[in-house]
């Protein structure tokens, strides 16, 4: 109880909480995350927090240009590295001395950390914040759920690709969103087909051998929120620590990533404005 | 240390395959290797210790598959009319294939140990175990486990980026 109302107190002035999951490792998650963020915080009026629970293999710093930063304490807390004015930004990866330090933690522990991120960062007042999980559901998935169930959660992005090796994990992890009654905003599927610059044919790098995320959705009745193409620069962006959506704007990626983050934002918007009615 | 079971002491050559990411191809690897393994005559097992996203049973086109207890522990699902490649999966032991096993550590660890030790593996000339992604609790039980047994080493599995 004590516990709970210091982390209601912590994220009181936080608008808007959206969760990117997946069952599945390496389908796109932290780099859907950064691009919401930069998507987002592209809207200078709008202040927006991006935490990376991924505490054995945080990407973000890298993602958004922040390796090698500290995490600084003052008074009011622990404070996010910011990558612009309004884009704060919270990771394990700023704890470690070195990047190739391995976290070999149990789950206990994770969870202690990401009590703590919740508790004792001081985001300020947020829009909008975005948290990037690891792959499965276990500890770290089940604990922000429940650390974040004193405020409220807008609702979950869940990223797969067109693999059935990849929508079989996927499926978990609806499930995982029905089991603990979080709302599904929807799926985004990434390496969605692939444009070769060259020649422009269009090819099936992951082949939808089942359907892939748009049978999937129509299964599970969850929305499709976009399809994203596979595009060699959001590799190099993400290594290179840019936003992709400003290095590659006439991308097909950068557009699809722009409707889904659309898509996302009136959501959250409608959402909020039917939970104020009812107040 | 813990006791060794006699499940995998007929056991020649334990491979752990890791990689600290996910989605770079660890189950597809440690699949291609028990069937490059098995085609040069050798007898292969798979542990699947990836409890959250078990593919193996998929890939090797086993996930309708049941298992069975004996005496010395869970029978493992043989794969392929020469039953030449064994396999043990979370997979096998869930209701439904989307059920998710939405464990905290503690259980994960218990179900790995048993995974290593209550497996009738039989003789095996390699056990490729595959693990998900990260360094946590299925990586330290897992190593844990095996601490008494003949293990050869890992394979580390990334991609370009």
């Amino acid at each position: 109880p004590a516990e709970v109302a210091e982390l209601r107190a912590r994220l009181r002035a936080v608008r808007h909480t959206v969760l990117v999951l997946s069952g599945k490792g390496g389908v796109g998650k932290s780099t859907f995350s950064a691009a919401l963020a930069h998507g987002l915080a592209a809207d200078e009026n709008k202040q927006v927090a991006l935490l990376d629970i991924d505490i054995c293999g945080p990407s973000i710093p890298k993602m958004m240009a922040l390796e090698g930063e500290q995490v600084h304490q003052s008074g009011s807390g622990w404070s996010p590295v910011y990558v612009e004015e309004n884009l704060g930004v919270m990771s394990v990866g700023f704890l470690l001395s070195s990047p190739d330090d391995a976290v070999i933690w149990r789950g206990p522990k994770k969870n202690g950390l990401i009590k703590q991120f919740l508790r004792d960062v001081d985001w300020g007042e947020v829009d909008y914040l975005i948290v990037d999980t690891p792959p499965g559901t276990s500890d770290e998935h089940l604990s922000i759920v429940q650390y974040l169930s004193t405020t409220h959660i807008d609702g979950a992005v869940i990223v797969t690709t067109p693999q059935e090796i990849s929508l079989q994990d996927v499926r978990k992890e609806i499930n995982f969103c029905h089991k603990v009654k979080l709302p599904i905003i929807g799926v985004v599927e990434n390496m969605s087909g692939f444009v070769c610059p060259k020649c422009k044919k269009e090819s099936q790098i992951f082949p939808p051998t089942t359907g892939g995320a748009e049978k999937m959705c129509q299964n599970l009745n969850v929305s499709l929120l976009g399809k994203v193409p596979l595009d060699p620069q959001i590799g190099r962006s993400c290594d290179r620590g840019q936003s992709f959506l400003s290095e590659a704007p006439e991308s097909p990626a950068t557009l699809s990533y722009r409707n889904i983050i659309q898509r996302i934002q009136e959501y959250c918007e409608q959402h909020h404005s039917q939970e104020e009615k009812m107040i | 240390l813990p006791e060794r079971s006699t499940n995998l002491l007929g056991v020649r050559h334990i491979v752990l395959v890791l990689s600290g990411k996910g989605g770079v191809g660890k189950s597809t690897l440690s699949t291609e290797l028990a069937l490059a393994l098995r085609h040069r005559g050798h007898r292969v097992g798979i542990l699947d210790v990836d409890l959250c996203g078990p593919s193996i049973p998929r890939m090797l086109r086993v996930q309708d598959r049941a298992v069975h207890q004996c005496d010395s522990g869970w029978v493992p699902v043989f794969v392929g009319q020469d039953r030449a490649i064994a396999l043990m999966s979370i997979g096998f032991l869930l209701e439904r294939p989307d059920d998710a096993v939405v464990w905290r550590g503690p259980k994960k660890n218990a179900l790995i140990k048993q995974f290593v030790t209550d497996v009738a593996w039989g003789d095996l000339d390699f056990l490729i175990v595959d693990t998900p992604p990260g360094t946590s609790d299925e990586h330290i039980s897992t190593v844990e486990a095996l601490r008494p047994y003949r293990l050869l080493g890992a394979i580390l599995v990334t991609t370009p980026q």
